[in-house]
């Protein structure tokens, strides 16, 4: 089912259309309304008017998480306040928070977005619906439980933590849709095996977001909860969830909703425009955002798009799972690692269950790389023989994927913390020791 | 015949083992033999104990990766070449030994050794066969 057939199937000429008419307006609207808009377009020598086609996007200047928090609080909205009616923030791990405002059409369009998405990934008015992300200033809770609400579907606003509470909730209201990040929902899928109630909740379905995560990941998650699982992807600084989704039919790419972001493949380092298929930096123009409308925003997402459509009869440019985060990268001794490399290498592994850890010290003046990997009871074996090899075989795929020497570590399942948000994979104490 | 195991998986770091021993005492459950296999990083302790079901729910409690495993706890008798006349019966079947562990028995005062062996039913009968006492599971619980 497609929810929102005339903007989801558009031809492409007519989205282009509407596309440049919207980029149009934006401009012209920052320029006038927004001080820190109007300098930066000015210092970069581009008035509205030099926008005459779409990748005239390329003469605007970008805009940063920086530029977000230097603006902090009220610095970029492009609406008087009164017409705002909801705040959220991005909580940042150093300094200020970022801050997002919505107007009342605003909150409208982020419904249509997020409903776009839980269609494409087979929720209906049929569906019992449980939300897993925090409700709050994150906009992970909200955006879907609006859009949830759009759709029609019962929405059980259960929120983040408490895992034996979801999966009370689970049994008692038969959820037949879950909704948080995909670490919560492996976890859910484990502690659901634990208790072993697997044959007494219904759920089919899973909408994941707000981290990257790897198909093998996809897999282990279908397999432990037996529901088809989906990904969506949206940022805060944008709109929140919303930005793009996959089908249930395909889950070949997440189909952006173009006809409201102009989106970009640049190289991270030089900034130049990249073509269709590689690997780059996603970069966002929003075109209907009133608040707070944001001109070639650097995401630090890791990512590449496919224009062709899809079988599903949606014609959106689509962009892959996101590999990682520029700002995720680690250099170790000056080798580019990922810490989703690490989760791929340990989910082919047959058996390993993907909770690690990524520790990075100095041993002297050089990087070292120890990665601990929880020992479950799926990969235990209580014969030494069999551990060694298992510690063994990590080590070696590890390094032959990351191209470094590590160290392994296994380690008891209590010594990684499980999150019910975002999972923290990394610990970086160079800059201490 | 056959005796269940419990098996934890530890990190190799001071205070692991008075963590799990202590998890145990708090619920009740009483550990009859145990052993320890060690590396640098870490270890698996074996434990037989007097109520795996409650033990291996607790453990999983704390968070701590345990797996059951069959065993078989044979009776040593008490005089030189004693323990040598098992191994050899076994060793004369080609049974390989996984690895064991021994402790002494309350009542009589005899050893009785753990062993983890492969094939166990073939050990079982082997053993069996020259006529050397193993003990039922439940009375190695409640040794």
């Amino acid at each position: 089912m497609i929810w929102d057939k005339e903007h989801e199937c558009m031809s492409r000429s007519a989205l282009e259309r509407l596309q440049l008419e919207r980029l149009k307006e934006t401009a012209a609207r920052v320029y006038d309304r927004v001080p820190f808009y109007r300098r930066k377009m000015d210092e970069a020598g581009v008035r509205p008017s030099d926008i005459h086609v779409l990748s005239d996007v390329r003469k605007l200047p970008f805009t940063v998480k920086d530029d977000m928090r230097a603006n902090y609080p009220y610095g970029l909205l492009a609406v008087p306040i009164r017409e705002a009616v909801r705040i959220h923030t991005s909580s940042g791990t150093t300094g200020k928070p970022i801050v997002v405002y919505y107007t009342r059409n605003d909150l409208d369009t982020w419904a249509e977005l997020c409903a776009r998405f839980i269609t494409a990934a087979g929720v209906t008015s049929d569906d019992v619906a449980q939300v897993a992300f925090g409700y709050g200033l994150f906009t992970g809770g909200f955006g879907l439980h609006y859009g949830l609400e759009r759709v029609g579907a019962l929405v059980v606003p259960a929120s983040a933590g408490n895992t034996e509470r979801h999966l009370a909730l689970m049994q008692d209201f038969g959820t037949t849709a879950l909704v948080c990040t995909p670490s919560y929902g492996l976890h859910l899928g484990e502690a659901v095996n634990e208790a072993g109630i697997r044959d007494r909740i219904k759920l089919r379905r899973g909408l994941f977001g707000a981290e990257p995560w790897t198909d093998k990941m996809r897999a282990e998650i279908e397999q432990k909860l037996g529901i088809s699982a989906t990904d969506n992807y949206g940022l805060s600084e944008v709109i929140g969830p919303g930005v793009s989704g996959e089908c249930e039919e395909f889950k070949n790419g997440m189909h952006i909703s173009e006809d409201h972001f102009l989106v970009e493949i640049v190289d991270p380092d030089t900034l130049e425009p990249l073509d269709y298929g590689k690997q780059g930096e996603l970069v966002i123009t929003t075109l209907t955002k009133e608040a707070v409308p944001l001109l070639r925003y650097r995401t630090h997402d890791i990512t590449r798009l496919n224009p062709e459509p899809c079988g599903c009869g949606r014609t959106a440019t689509r962009m892959e799972k996101v590999q990682g985060r520029t700002d995720d990268m680690l250099i170790v001794r000056g080798v580019n690692i990922f810490p989703s490399q690490v989760e791929s290498a340990l989910l082919e592994i047959e058996g390993t269950e993907p909770h690690y850890m990524l520790v990075l010290y100095k041993e002297g003046v050089m990087d070292a790389l120890e990665i601990w990997v929880e020992v479950s009871e799926r990969i235990f074996s209580d014969e030494m023989k069999q551990l060694r090899e298992l510690e063994e075989t990590i080590k070696d795929r590890l390094q032959s994927v990351l191209g470094l020497s590590i160290k392994l570590k296994l380690v008891e399942p209590r010594t990684i913390a499980r999150s019910e948000g975002k999972a923290k994979r990394v610990m970086d104490l160079r800059e201490k020791t | 015949m056959k005796v269940k195991q419990l098996s934890i998986f530890v990190e190799n770091q001071s205070g692991q083992l008075a963590e799990v021993t202590g998890a145990l005492g708090n619920e009740g459950v009483n550990i009859r033999a145990l052993s320890l296999a060690d590396t640098a990083g870490f270890g698996i302790l074996r434990l037989i104990v007097n109520d795996i079901a409650k033990a291996h729910k607790v453990l999983r409690s704390k968070r701590f990766t345990a797996s059951e495993t069959n065993v078989i706890a044979v009776e040593v008798p008490d005089r030189p070449g004693g323990l040598a006349s098992i191994l050899q019966a076994l060793g004369d079947k080609d049974i390989n030994i996984e690895y064991m562990y021994a402790f002494v028995e309350k009542s009589s005062a005899n050893a009785v050794v753990i062993f983890r062996i492969e094939n166990i039913d073939q050990a079982i009968e082997a053993l069996q066969a020259k006529g050397i006492r193993i003990l039922s599971a439940k009375e190695v619980y409640s040794l």
